[in-house]
C-alpha cells in the first residue's frame, strides 16, 4: 500500500517540477509549487504510518505551516507584480537580470 | 696589555657630563625650530654651546689628572637603552684620558672655527641654519667619543655622517654640493657596514658591546673572529676616515664652507677612524693580520694623499689631500700596535691644530680672493694679508715637520716607530714626508710668494679680527702643541695600552731616523723651490703634463675604479632587476588579472535572468546530489 503513496508522490512532484520549468504564468509557476511541497508532504505521511512512527508526521505539519507563510507572501509579490506590469508572465521582462 | 678599569667613582660634577652633548644638541635644536626668530643672535649661542662643552672638558680632565695613572677613567650609565634576553645595552658615557683629549679637542678647535665662522658666514642668508648644523656636529661627534660602548659609539658615527652630509651640501642651490654631500653619505654607509657587523660580532661574541666587557673578552677570542672584527672595523675606519679604498669622497666634500672643511673633514670627524681603532686595540692585538692591514691602509693612503696634494691647483684640494695623507700616518701608527697608539693620537691633536689652522687661513684668502680658490689666480699675498702668512706659515712648518713645531714631534715619532715595526713601511713613511714638503711648499710659493695673477675684480684684504683671531689661537697651537705633548702624552695615554719610550721630553732625542727624516723634508722643500719658485707660475694649468700629474690631478682615477667596481655592476644588476619587474613579473600580474576576466566574461554567461533557468539549475543540482546519494550508498 504504501509503494502506491510512494508512486503517487513521485508522479505529483514529477509533475510539480515539469510544470514549474515549462509554464509562464506565475501563478501556475507558484501551484506547481505547492504540488511539489504536498507531494513531500505525502510521503512522509505515507512513510510515518508504515513505520508507526510520528516523525513524519510532525515534519508534514512543519512543511504545511512554512507552506501557508509562504503562499501569503508569494501571492502578495505576484498580485503586485501583476498590478505593476498588467501582466504576471515570467518571461515577459527578465525580472532578475540586474 | 689591557685597558684598566678601576674607575673613579661616579661623583663631583662627573654625573653632569651629559650636559657636554646636551647643550650643542639642544642649541641645534632651537636654532632649527625657532627659524628666523633666533637669525639676529642664533650664530651667538650656537658659539657658546661648544665653548660651554670645553669648559666641562677642561674641569673634567683637571680632575683626571688629579687621579693616579691607572684609576682615570670614568664610567656613567644614564639609562638602559636595550634589555633583551641576556643582552643590556645602556646608554653610557666613558670619560679616560683617551677621550677627554678628544673631547678637548673637538670643543677646543670647535669653538675657536665656530668663532671664525661668525666672521665667515656673516653675508650667507642662511647663517643660523650652518650654526644648527656645527653644533648638530659637535653634539654627535662627542657623542662618538665619550660613548661606553660600541652600539652608542654607532649614534655619534652616524649622527657625524648626517651632520657631515648636511654641512657639505649646505650650498645646495649648487649641483656639484648637492652631489658632493650625497657621495660622501653614500661612501660613508659602506664604512657604517663595517661598525654594525663589528659591533653584531661582538655582541654574538661577548653578549656585550660595552668597551670594559669587549676588552675583557677580547684576549680569549679565536684568531679568526678577532681577525674578522678587525677588518670590519678597519673598513669602518677607512670610510669615516676617507682611507683608501673609500677615500674618494674627501675631496668633492671641499664643496662645503671652509669652516667645514676645518672642523670636520680636517681636524675632527675624519680622525674617528683612528679614534676607533686605537680603542679596539685589544681586538687588534689579537689579529696580527688585521693589524697588519692597519698599517698598509695608512701606508698606501699617506702616498695617495700626497700625490694628489701635489698636482692639484685647488688650494682646498691641496689641503685635503694632505688630509688625506696626514690620517695615513695616523693609521699606520695605530697599525703599529700598542708602540703607535700614543704617536697616532699625538699626531691626531697636532693635526687638528695645524691643519685646522691652514683650513682656516686658506677660508681668510678665499675671503680676500671673491671665494676664487684656483691657486693659479694668488700669489704675492704675504704683503697684504700679513696675519693670515704668518699663521699660515707656522701651520706650514708644523705639517712638513719642521724642528720644534708641532708636525715634527708627532711625525717623526710615528716614522721612527715604523721603522721599528717594519723597516719597509719607515722607508715609504719617509717618502711621503717629503713628498708633503714638496706640496706644502709649492702651496705656500703659488699662494704667498710669487708675482701676482690676481683677477682684475679682485681687491685682496685682510680678514677681520673675528677671523684673524682664531687663526692666531690656532697658530700658538701649531707652534707650541707638539713640545708641549711631547713629554706627557706617552704616559697619559699609558692606560688606554699605550707604550712609549720613557724618555720623551720636550727637547726632541737626536736619532739617525730623524736626521734622514729631516734631510728629506729640506730635500722636498727645496725641490719644490726649484720647480716652482725660480719661474713664474703659469695663469693656466699646463696641458702637457707627465703621466704622474695626470694621475694626481683625476685622484688616482679613484672615481673610475668606484665607477667600474661599484657603479656600473650596481646599475647593471639593478637595469637587471627592473627588466625582471617589466618583462617577467609585470605580465605575470596582469596576465592573472587578465585571465579571470576572461572567464569572468565566459560564466556570467549562465546568470539570463529567467526563473526557469535558475529552477532547471536547481533541479539539476538535486538530481545529482541524488544520484551521488545513492551511488555512496550502492559502492
Amino acid at each position: 500500500m504504501t509503494s502506491m503513496y510512494a508512486i503517487l508522490a513521485v508522479i505529483l512532484f514529477t509533475i510539480g517540477l515539469i510544470g514549474f520549468l515549462i509554464r509562464r504564468n506565475a501563478l501556475v509557476i507558484f501551484m506547481c509549487v505547492e504540488l511539489m511541497l504536498n507531494a513531500a508532504n505525502l510521503l512522509f505521511v505515507a512513510f510515518s504510518s508504515h513505520y508507526g512512527i510520528l516523525d513524519g508526521q510532525m515534519a508534514a505539519f512543519f512543511v504545511m505551516v512554512v507552506a501557508a507563510a509562504e503562499v501569503v507572501i508569494g501571492l502578495s509579490i505576484i498580485v503586485m507584480i501583476s498590478r505593476a506590469r498588467r501582466s504576471t508572465s515570467v518571461d515577459d521582462e527578465i525580472l532578475l537580470k540586474g | 696589555m689591557l685597558e684598566v678599569y678601576t674607575s673613579i667613582a661616579n661623583t663631583g660634577l662627573f654625573p653632569y657630563a651629559w650636559l657636554m652633548v646636551v647643550i650643542p644638541a639642544a642649541v641645534a635644536g632651537l636654532l632649527l625650530i625657532c627659524g628666523k626668530v633666533t637669525n639676529s643672535f642664533g650664530h651667538f649661542i650656537a658659539t657658546l654651546a661648544p665653548i660651554a662643552s670645553f669648559t666641562f672638558a677642561v674641569i673634567y680632565f683637571v680632575e683626571l689628572l688629579g687621579y693616579p695613572e691607572m684609576e682615570r677613567a670614568v664610567n656613567l650609565d644614564f639609562y638602559t637603552w636595550i634589555a633583551a634576553g641576556s643582552w643590556q645595552i645602556d646608554i653610557g658615557m666613558l670619560i679616560d684620558p683617551l677621550s677627554i683629549l678628544f673631547v678637548l679637542l673637538i670643543t677646543g678647535v670647535g669653538s675657536i672655527i665656530h668663532i671664525y665662522s661668525i666672521g665667515y658666514m656673516a653675508h650667507d642668508p642662511n647663517r643660523r641654519r650652518f650654526f644648527a648644523y656645527l653644533n648638530l656636529f659637535i653634539a654627535a661627534m662627542l657623542i662618538l667619543v665619550l660613548a661606553n660602548n660600541y652600539l652608542v659609539l654607532f649614534i655619534g658615527w652616524e649622527g657625524v655622517g648626517l651632520a657631515s652630509y648636511l654641512l657639505i651640501s649646505f650650498w645646495q642651490e649648487r649641483p656639484s654640493a648637492a652631489a658632493a654631500g650625497k657621495k660622501a653619505f653614500v661612501m660613508n654607509r659602506v664604512g657604517d657596514l663595517g661598525l654594525l657587523m663589528a659591533a653584531f660580532t661582538m655582541l654574538a661574541m661577548f653578549s656585550s658591546t660595552s668597551f670594559a666587557d669587549v676588552h675583557a673578552g677580547a684576549p680569549s677570542l679565536s684568531v679568526g673572529w678577532a681577525t674578522f672584527i678587525g677588518f670590519m672595523l678597519l673598513l669602518a675606519a677607512c670610510g669615516k676616515s676617507a682611507q683608501v679604498p673609500l677615500q674618494a669622497w674627501l675631496l668633492d666634500a671641499m664643496e662645503g664652507p671652509t669652516p667645514v672643511s676645518a672642523l670636520i673633514h680636517a681636524a675632527t670627524m675624519v680622525t674617528a677612524g683612528v679614534y676607533l681603532v686605537v680603542r679596539a686595540g685589544v681586538i687588534f692585538e689579537q689579529a696580527p693580520a688585521a693589524q697588519l692591514a692597519v698599517a698598509i691602509v695608512g701606508t698606501v693612503t699617506l702616498l695617495v694623499g700626497a700625490w694628489i696634494g701635489c698636482s692639484k691647483d685647488d688650494i682646498k684640494k691641496v689641503l685635503a689631500g694632505s688630509t688625506m695623507s696626514q690620517i695615513g700616518y695616523m693609521m699606520l701608527a695605530a697599525g703599529i700596535g700598542p708602540a703607535g697608539y700614543a704617536f697616532a693620537i699625538f699626531h691626531l691633536l697636532t693635526h687638528g691644530f695645524f691643519k685646522a689652522n691652514m683650513f682656516l687661513g686658506a677660508g681668510s684668502v678665499m675671503h680676500g680672493m671673491n671665494d676664487d680658490v684656483n691657486m693659479r689666480h694668488y700669489g704675492a699675498l704675504r704683503k697684504l694679508m700679513p696675519i693670515t702668512f704668518i699663521t699660515f706659515g707656522i701651520g706650514y712648518l708644523a705639517i712638513i715637520g719642521f724642528p720644534f713645531f708641532a708636525g715634527f714631534y708627532s711625525k717623526d715619532h710615528i716614522i721612527e716607530a715604523a721603522f721599528h715595526a717594519q723597516p719597509a713601511l719607515g722607508v715609504l713613511a719617509l717618502i711621503g714626508a717629503g713628498v708633503t714638503a714638496f706640496y706644502m711648499t709649492r702651496l705656500m710659493i703659488m699662494t704667498f710668494t710669487s708675482s701676482s695673477r690676481w683677477r682684475k675684480e679682485v681687491h685682496p684684504h685682510e680678514s677681520p679680527a673675528v677671523m684673524w683671531i682664531p687663526l692666531v689661537l690656532l697658530a700658538i697651537g701649531s707652534l707650541i702643541g707638539g713640545m708641549v705633548l711631547n713629554g706627557w702624552i706617552g704616559s697619559w695615554l699609558s692606560s688606554i695600552g699605550a707604550e712609549t719610550p720613557e724618555h720623551m721630553t720636550w727637547l726632541p732625542e737626536i736619532t739617525v731616523i730623524g736626521g734622514i727624516t729631516f734631510a728629506v723634508v729640506v730635500l722636498g722643500a727645496v725641490l719644490a723651490w726649484l720647480v716652482f719658485g725660480r719661474k713664474p707660475v703659469p695663469d693656466e694649468a699646463p696641458e702637457k703634463v707627465s703621466i704622474f700629474t695626470t694621475i694626481g690631478r683625476n685622484d688616482l682615477f679613484g672615481d673610475a675604479v668606484n665607477d667600474y667596481l661599484v657603479v656600473k655592476p650596481a646599475s647593471l644588476l639593478s637595469r637587471g632587476v627592473a627588466l625582471t619587474d617589466e618583462k617577467g613579473i609585470d605580465p605575470a600580474t596582469e596576465g592573472t588579472g587578465w585571465l579571470v576576466q576572461a572567464i569572468g566574461d565566459k560564466v556570467r554567461l549562465i546568470q539570463n535572468g529567467y526563473v526557469r533557468t535558475y529552477g532547471l539549475t536547481l533541479a539539476i543540482g538535486v538530481v545529482l546530489i541524488g544520484l551521488a546519494l545513492v551511488l555512496s550508498r550502492l559502492v
